[in-house]
């Protein structure tokens, strides 16, 4: 371990990237505040995309859960957040999303495709309900209020503290044992069980890990809506936008996702912006467009090029399957 | 029926859009404007409220004073300009529409969203930046609190418990006459509003020698009530009450009326007071009792139904609506008295309040509206508190059900 860390190829890229972040964590200093809620709109969500790849980019699980942690993130700053010192309610929220994640990891991992799918969109309706009843029955209050004196730059620094500590996790990560084993199982699982590779325990300390940046979004982000109730923390538009992001940039890579997460934040922007009574019919027609032009995702595009030869024939091949479709 | 005038309303609102911007294209150099902008739920769950109690509104408002020539200040006179966006009702979209109308547009003043969670969202943004705020659809037992907390907030509706106080005050006075007897029946959807007026209905049904002979919660969204109508059915209660929601009023009515539960009081919720409701049960919408109210034979308040009536194609709620509207005469009224356009004077008349509104004098947060009404001959009229001006009697007891027998 000691020893991969002082490679010069892993000192480099760590170093570019400590160059980068600390450039951004000036923002704040150069532009309105129009322009950090963009701000902090792009790092969330390339925080849930990457989180989300992390776990879903290797084993190829599609899950629909993201909104689930997130949730559980803004409902522990609901909750503990006027009682308790910001840090420690960040380490509960942390600890609440990585109990949750155990439970859900140990129970559904062994289920495949398409049946985790539609389990992880079922989990967010029940923990909605869940918190909804317990709400209903036992607090007697359906909404809840966070009244904290955190800014919206405070809100900034600690998603892009938090996007730098996933960067640096995913890095290390791919370079380690587990990020092996997890790219043998995502190419074959019968393998790598041959190999010696506890499937199991290996997806779900991954699907934990994922997890647990996704809660701590969920309560980085509590504070700037004031008020909560199960709708708003658990709507699950938000497990929809972050696959898309995802798979638009290229969920196999580190930095994928990131290249789907900004230009369509950018580009909702744009739309809601300019097109206020048209945003879904534009939006459908984007997406359209995307899935025309750009297959493979960004990186897809990046990766053709890169080798023109392997990428052309398939390309074609689903152009042809387009014209007969 | 409803999908072609919900299209007009549609081709109406992109018209006035078009000619808007059109406007607002070629007059830039040539005039100064009054900037007003909003965000407000177009699309998602929100959408049916905005559209109903805010929107119309909104639009009728701007149109109104921009064919009158603009807004008077000083000598001048200033058209208004709208800057509009879709929040998706999600409170992050509100949040990023507003920063983006205080930073980007730069507008003058920005009217609330739809929704006690989107109002609150935006809250301390608009606090912060120094713009008013009058939160027309947020019902929330903080308002005080909140009042206080960011000092140009107002919060229209009130409190929950001040809707669920009222009636029960309503309801004792009919006990103590002999007319109905202490039992009470009581559902509330589970989401904010539902649970809040529950809250303050069962204290105050317990205080008053009620006794709760039901008391449930039904998830929101649910429109199939009839296993809980059945229930309640078999009770014995004179008196029902729901704080429900859209979806589950109109639900419920149905069921009561096909299994011919008749209490001599039944109060339903949020979009009793709604047009649609008399459009779909018609006669029978006759004596059910709910929060709001209109005092049509005010002619402010006539001239105003008739006036969204044309420019809308379908009348008003009788609640939300006519606070909103009496929110956007006093904005009006205080941009002329202050004579300015600068937002602090705006803000400083705002907080002195005495404006001449269909709420007669008015001041954003007043209270001085109908808390529980009823549908008499077609007109969803005002009975409580009873020593307001215009209080009708209750027909009591309800009438038949006469649609589904």
């Amino acid at each position: 371990m000691i020893n991969c860390i002082l490679k010069p190829d892993f000192i480099k890229p760590v170093f570019l990237g400590a160059v980068i972040f600390a450039a951004l964590a000036f923002l704040p200093s150069l532009v309105d505040s129009y322009y950090m809620s963009l701000a902090i709109s792009i790092v969330s969500f390339a925080v849930l995309a990457t989180a989300w790849s992390m776990f879903s980019g290797p084993t190829r699980y599609i899950s629909l859960a993201t909104v689930v942690f997130f949730g559980i993130g803004a409902y522990t700053v609901a909750v503990l957040g006027e009682v308790l010192p910001f840090p420690v309610v960040l380490v509960c929220a942390a600890l609440a999303g990585t109990m949750l994640a155990l439970l859900v990891g140990f129970s559904t991992l062994r289920l495949a495709g398409v049946y985790f799918v539609i389990f992880t969109f079922g989990l967010t309706e029940l923990v909605r309900q869940v918190v909804s009843w317990y709400e209903v029955n036992v607090t007697r209050e359906m909404g809840r209020y966070i009244f904290l004196d955190i800014t919206q730059n405070d809100i900034y620094w600690q998603l892009l503290t938090l996007f730098a500590v996933l960067l640096l996790t995913g890095f290390i990560l791919g370079r380690s044992r587990l990020g092996f084993a997890l790219r043998i199982i995502g190419e074959d699982e019968t393998v790598a069980r041959h190999c010696g590779i506890n499937v199991t325990r290996v997806k779900v300390a991954l699907f934990v890990l994922s997890a647990v940046f996704m809660t701590l979004t969920g309560a980085i982000m509590a504070p700037r809506w004031t008020y909560i109730d199960p709708v708003i923390a658990f709507n699950p538009m938000l497990s929809f936008q972050v696959v898309i992001m995802a798979l638009l940039g290229g969920p196999r890579r580190l930095l994928g996702p990131l290249l789907g997460v900004i230009p369509l934040t950018l580009l909702f922007e744009v739309l809601t912006a300019n097109f206020p009574n048209h945003f879904s019919i534009m939006l459908g027609v984007t997406f359209m467009v995307i899935v025309y032009l750009l297959p493979g995702g960004v990186i897809g595009l990046y990766e053709k090029y890169r080798t023109p030869q392997k990428a052309s024939p398939s390309n074609g091949h689903s152009k042809t399957e387009e014209k007969t479709a | 029926m409803q999908i072609s005038s919900r299209l007009r309303l549609a081709t109406l609102a992109a018209a006035t859009t078009a000619l808007m911007s059109t406007a607002a294209l070629f007059g830039a150099q040539a005039q100064e404007t009054y900037r007003i902008g909003y965000a407000i739920s177009k699309t998602g769950p929100g959408a049916p409220g905005a559209n109903t109690s805010t929107i119309p509104n909104y639009e009728m408002w701007a149109k109104e004073i921009n064919d009158a020539g603009g807004l008077k200040v000083g000598d001048k006179m200033i058209p208004i300009e709208v800057v509009e966006y879709d929040d998706r009702s999600s409170s992050e979209e509100a949040v990023r529409a507003v920063e983006r109308l205080i930073n980007q547009d730069k507008v003058d003043f920005i009217l609330s969203p739809w929704g006690t969670g989107l109002n609150l969202a935006v809250a301390p943004i608009l606090d912060r930046a120094g713009y008013a705020h009058l939160a027309g659809t947020a019902v929330t037992d903080k308002a005080p609190q909140l009042a206080k907390r960011w000092t140009n907030s107002y919060w229209l509706l009130g409190t929950g418990e001040q809707y669920a106080v009222e009636m029960v005050k309503f309801l004792e006075q009919l006990k103590s006459d002999g007319k109905i007897n202490d039992k009470v029946a009581m559902i509330a959807v589970a989401d904010g509003f539902g649970i809040e007026l529950s809250n303050a209905g069962r204290d105050a049904l317990e205080e008053r020698g009620f006794e709760l002979v039901y008391d449930k919660t039904y998830p929101l969204g649910s429109q199939d009530l009839a296993t809980i109508v059945n229930e309640i059915k078999s009770l014995g209660a004179d008196t029902f009450v729901a704080f429900s929601y859209p979806p589950g009023t109109l639900g419920l009515t149905e069921q009561a009326r096909v299994l011919q539960f008749n209490p001599k009081i039944f109060y339903a919720g949020v979009g009793t007071a709604f047009p649609l409701y008399k459009d779909r049960f018609g006669a029978d919408a006759e004596g059910v009792v709910s929060l709001g109210g209109a005092s049509e034979t005010d002619p402010k308040i006539a001239s105003y139904i008739e006036r969204h009536v044309a420019f809308a194609g379908r009348e008003p709620d009788r609640w939300a609506s006519i606070v909103n509207w009496a929110s956007l005469q006093s904005l009006q009224q205080a941009i002329e008295r202050a004579g300015s356009t600068d937002r602090e004077a705006v803000n400083a008349e705002l907080a002195k309040g005495g404006f001449d509104t269909i709420l007669g004098t008015y001041k954003p947060g007043d209270q001085n509206f109908w808390q529980v009404g009823q549908w008499q001959d077609g007109k969803f009229v005002g009975i409580a508190p009873t020593d307001m001006e215009g209080a009708h009697d209750l027909v009591f007891p309800k009438p038949d059900w006469k649609g589904a027998q």
